[in-house]
């Protein structure tokens, strides 16, 4: 995973994370990494893809690049069945700090999990040194953009292209195993766009914040 | 993700810890269809109160291991499930179709 796993992204709500190449500066606190590097190992790539490397992969930063503002983190990802555990704690943490409720943020979790998986087995056919780019975005849609109505995610890979209109989960009265992923993410998102540009497959969801319900106590 | 088996008379209940996801549940799923098909171990329980979280891969294990389970003419029972396995079951519409117990006690009553 090339990424900063900073601890201002975890305690201030307007850091952004940089893509980094972390191959070249490692961080020994994160759980996994080293793993993950040593993941990255020589496989014959047998799908489109450039493989991850320590000179590719990574967004090079520019100097002076000044990042959208709304950019929460966008981050690299190997193909790595591994790596998903990280990215669904970046997840949980991103969607508290936007005061997701509970609920909604395992079902955020859960379809970019799935989505992720989805990368990996059909796109990717398995290999685990492909690059997958995972960036999130709050959203602000009221009409002033002072407050956060939501989270955007977007998934990019360059695998094997998939036809949007042949994406469809089982129907759930068919009691087998699989076909369930996509399932999760149409019921758990309230928003998914599937595309493929620039030899890219994107897939776009967003997931709206609704407020908690305040009970009135009887009588006011 | 860790399991534990304990194994008693006619029956192995498995504890699972962690994360049950791609990576994962390919541990899980041989030592479900271990103990069903080839054991035919009569009652085979899942421990997944210290499970946190499961995903589609996940399920599609418990699915073939409860097909497994009907198969050979044994039970796959699980409990312990919190709410994060849940939901997850009942968007997958399977809440009614495994032998679901909140506790260890209920389940081994069952």
């Amino acid at each position: 995973m090339f990424c900063h796993w900073p601890n201002e992204f975890l305690t201030s709500f307007s850091c952004c994370l940089i893509v980094h190449k972390m191959a070249s500066s490692p961080h020994p606190g994160i759980p996994g990494y080293t793993l993950l590097l040593k993941s990255h190992s020589s496989l014959d790539v047998g799908v489109q893809g450039t493989r991850l490397t320590e000179s590719s992969g990574a967004k090079e930063m520019k100097s002076g690049e000044v990042l959208d503002t709304d950019l929460l983190v966008r981050l690299l990802m190997p193909s790595n069945a591994e790596a998903l555990c990280l990215v669904r704690a970046m997840l949980e943490r991103a969607t508290e700090l936007l005061h997701f409720e509970e609920n909604q943020s395992r079902a955020i979790v859960r379809s970019v999990d799935e989505a992720l998986a989805n990368v990996i087995r059909h796109a990717y056919l398995g290999k685990t040194d492909l690059p997958i780019e995972v960036t999130c975005k709050r959203l602000r849609g009221d009409p002033d953009g002072t407050h956060v109505t939501g989270l955007e995610i977007l998934l990019e890979d360059s695998g094997i292209a998939l036809d949007p209109a042949k994406l469809k989960g089982r129907p759930l009265e068919d009691l087998r195993p699989g076909g369930l992923g996509l399932h999760f993410i149409r019921q758990s998102m309230d928003e998914v766009e599937f595309s493929h540009k620039n030899g890219k497959n994107q897939l776009r969801m967003v997931k709206y914040i609704v407020p908690a319900t305040v009970t009135k106590p009887e009588g006011e | 993700m860790l399991i534990a088996a304990r194994a008693s008379d006619g029956f192995t209940i498995f504890d699972i810890t962690g994360d049950i996801d791609l990576a994962h549940s390919p541990q899980m799923r041989k030592a479900l269809l271990g103990e069903i098909k080839e054991k035919k171990i009569p009652k085979v329980f899942l421990n997944m109160k210290n499970v946190r979280y499961i995903d589609s891969s996940g399920i599609a294990s418990l699915v073939e291991g409860l097909k497994a389970s009907r198969d050979v003419g044994t039970r796959l029972i699980l409990f312990g499930l919190n709410n994060s396995v849940r939901e997850v079951m009942q968007l997958s519409r399977l809440q009614k179709i495994f032998e679901i117990f909140d506790d260890e006690a209920q389940a081994l009553a069952s």
